[in-house]
């Protein structure tokens, strides 16, 4: 079998100096086990510019009430990592968008690190966030087999990550550096400080190589715009699960939603 | 010159191939200030005064050692009781939370936040804060407030803010979730203590050692009873294993010592109703370090089972994973039933009615072949007063 080895889609996605890329996150198997696939290519087709694909877990310390409902009602539906892959089983014939798994370390590992990234070069992921994994062990455990299987690592910064360990993960990171807006879990906060400004501003001036993205309370086109003003793009999951979670036309409220945030006339 | 320490916690954190600090980046920070001075601090001649006089003189240390002359001729061996349900509060949690609470000021930290399942951490940790004068929010699942009601309105006497926690499963897990979530939200002047030998590194390392002065009393006090500082076993309950770890530390590295430890089998191992980690969990991560753990095919985290509230954590410490894995530590899982009836046991043959945690390390007795002139110290870890409903429902006394 021959693999070609083709430019990352993340890296494709900030290739031409995009600003305003907006990545929005869902859980996989929510609001029903059959929605990911759908979910994916509505958000695709409405026009996000990356798609980030939580896998639930019972235990998500760093999200807050909204993400973690979402993961308890993905797995009472029975959610599993097996499924997703199934789910996304020849997407790669219907988006081109980049597609980051997201969750956490344990069920991860439990899959097989091997195995699972195997299976994500199958399907067609891009990268993936692992918020629990820690530096040394990813460098030690997970990089090369995560290299092989072209397959980005995607670390977090936040308002307090020192300037030493910023240049560390920049060091260590590929796709773009997810900055996390203020200290808190997912959904926990609205809207962007003066304080934050100063963080966004310290981190630019930095000169990092990696393109930054900015997540935590971001909810809406007001908020979208203001962190564009401050890295190459902002993250959505909270709001969006939450427009979920009440949605009867997922197709319909979903491109209303992305083109609302996008500025997108229909 | 240091001596070989195996099972002892390395410079990485890890102990074998468990432990380490599986967190988020929003915790890293908290956790890395905690990881650069804690030796420091709790090494400090100023730190270990202040410790020392108040395991004495609030705590009421050394706690005894207790020969129990009865349970001795029944089993047929020398058998010891370490009293920590002696300690005040009724239980080991104690010795933890004063070092903490310390550690806690000196970092110049105004707020704590802790979990509790049922409820004696938190009001070990409700204590010292009242104590030091630090307001305290303890996170405990909204099920577990429901089962052990005295002990909130103990954490509320004290003037500390109980907070439920709603999340999954609302039991012990989840109480730790939310604690690290308020933690994450709150990550420059608060201090979480944490309240067994779990979490990521430096906490399991760090609660072992507030709690090795449990094995440190151990040896002195079994030599002016025996002329000799070793036992031939020295055993505990284990849930996230803090009692264990501070009756093990100072033996670890001692290998003719024994250490037994003992889980909670619940209704039995093959019943889907167990807490016995060793016995049913394989390794995983969990709550910041990686350990052995209950868990689905899938890696999603179980909830255990055991009529000891104290007990039913679907992970263990590290510092126990790399004893259960090195075959360093001898791990026993009892049974409610036995647990129980152990309980009752002691409370007719030595007048002393124990928690149900410390229950099962009793219960373990029969399971051992004890030669007469084999010396055992017992972790008697918490007293029963807190149990007293559960005695009564139980009913077979």
């Amino acid at each position: 079998m021959t693999i070609t080895m083709q430019t990352n889609r993340i890296d494709q996605a900030f290739s031409d100096n995009s600003r305003e890329l907006l990545n929005v996150y869902f859980t996989a198997g929510y609001p029903n086990i059959d929605d990911t696939a759908s979910i994916l290519e509505y958000l695709s087709s409405a026009g996000a510019d990356i798609i980030e694909i939580g896998m639930p877990f019972s235990d998500p310390v760093a999200d807050g009430p909204t993400i973690q409902e979402s993961n308890m009602q993905a797995l009472d539906n029975g959610m599993t990592i097996s499924l997703l892959f199934k789910q996304l089983e020849g997407i790669r014939n219907k988006v081109d968008v980049p597609i980051v798994l997201m969750g956490y370390v344990n069920p991860v590992v439990q899959y097989g690190i091997e195995a699972f990234c195997e299976k994500c070069q199958e399907v067609g992921v891009d990268g993936l966030i692992l918020p629990d994994l820690p530096m040394h062990d990813y460098l030690k455990n997970f990089k090369q087999i995560f290299d092989s299987y072209g397959l980005y690592n995607i670390f977090l910064i936040t308002p307090q990550t020192s300037e030493a360990r910023i240049k560390e993960i920049d060091d260590n990171s590929a796709g773009f550096i997810y900055m996390v807006s203020s200290a808190s879990i997912t959904g926990a906060k609205k809207g962007i400080s003066e304080d934050q400004e100063r963080y966004f501003n310290r981190v630019n001036a930095l000169g990092l190589r990696n393109p930054r993205m900015i997540g935590f309370g971001i909810s809406n086109r007001a908020t979208f715009l203001k962190a564009c003003e401050y890295a190459n793009g902002a993250i959505i999951g909270s709001a969006f699960i939450n427009l979920l979670k009440d949605s009867n036309d997922l197709k319909g409220d979903i491109t209303r939603f992305i083109q609302d945030i996008k500025g997108i006339n229909n | 010159m240091k001596t070989l320490e195996k099972y002892k916690v390395d410079e990485h954190g890890y102990y074998g191939k468990f432990g380490g600090a599986y967190i988020p980046e929003m915790l890293y920070p908290n956790v890395e200030e905690l990881r650069e001075n804690y030796l420091k601090i709790i090494e400090s001649p100023d730190f270990l005064d202040q410790f020392h006089s108040l395991l004495k003189d609030y705590v009421g240390r050394p706690t005894p050692l207790y020969f129990a002359e009865r349970l001795s001729e029944k089993y047929g061996a020398k058998i010891f009781l370490k009293r920590e349900d002696l300690c005040h509060t009724g239980a080991h949690k104690v010795n933890n939370t004063i070092g903490q609470i310390i550690l806690a000021k000196k970092l110049n930290k105004k707020r704590i936040i802790a979990e509790t399942g049922a409820g004696q951490h938190g009001v070990a940790t409700a204590t010292v804060c009242a104590l030091m004068g630090l307001p305290c929010t303890v996170y405990m699942g909204e099920i577990d407030m429901e089962r052990q009601k005295p002990n909130v309105e103990r954490m509320r006497i004290l003037g500390t803010e109980v907070k439920a926690a709603k999340s999954g499963s609302k039991t012990l897990k989840d109480a730790t979730n939310e604690a690290m979530r308020h933690w994450i939200n709150n990550p420059v002047d608060t201090h979480y203590i944490i309240g067994s030998v779990v979490g990521p590194h430096p906490f399991p390392d760090m609660i072992a050692r507030f709690q090795s002065v449990i094995s440190e009393e151990i040896k002195w006090q079994l030599k002016e009873h025996t002329g000799k500082e070793n036992p031939n076993y020295v055993m505990a309950c284990v849930g996230g294993g803090s009692n264990a770890a501070g009756a093990f530390y100072h033996y670890l590295d001692n290998e003719d010592v024994h250490l037994v430890a003992v889980e909670a089998a619940g209704l039995g191992n093959d019943t889907g109703k167990s807490a016995a980690t060793t016995q049913l969990g394989k390794e995983g991560v969990l709550h910041g370090s990686k350990t052995i753990l209950m868990q689905t095919p899938d890696g999603q985290v179980v909830e255990p089972y055991s009529i000891s509230a104290g007990l039913d954590y679907p992970g263990i410490g590290p510092i126990h994973a790399h004893l259960f894995d090195s075959g360093r530590g001898t791990f026993h899982s009892v049974t409610d039933e036995e647990a129980m009836t152990a309980g009752i046991e002691l409370s007719r043959l030595e007048g002393i009615i124990p928690a149900i945690e410390s229950a099962h390390a009793f219960a373990a007795l029969s399971k051992m072949s004890l030669k007469p002139n084999d010396t055992v110290v017992i972790n008697l870890s918490g007293r029963g007063d807190k149990d007293l409903e559960t005695y009564i429902k139980w009913g077979k006394y």
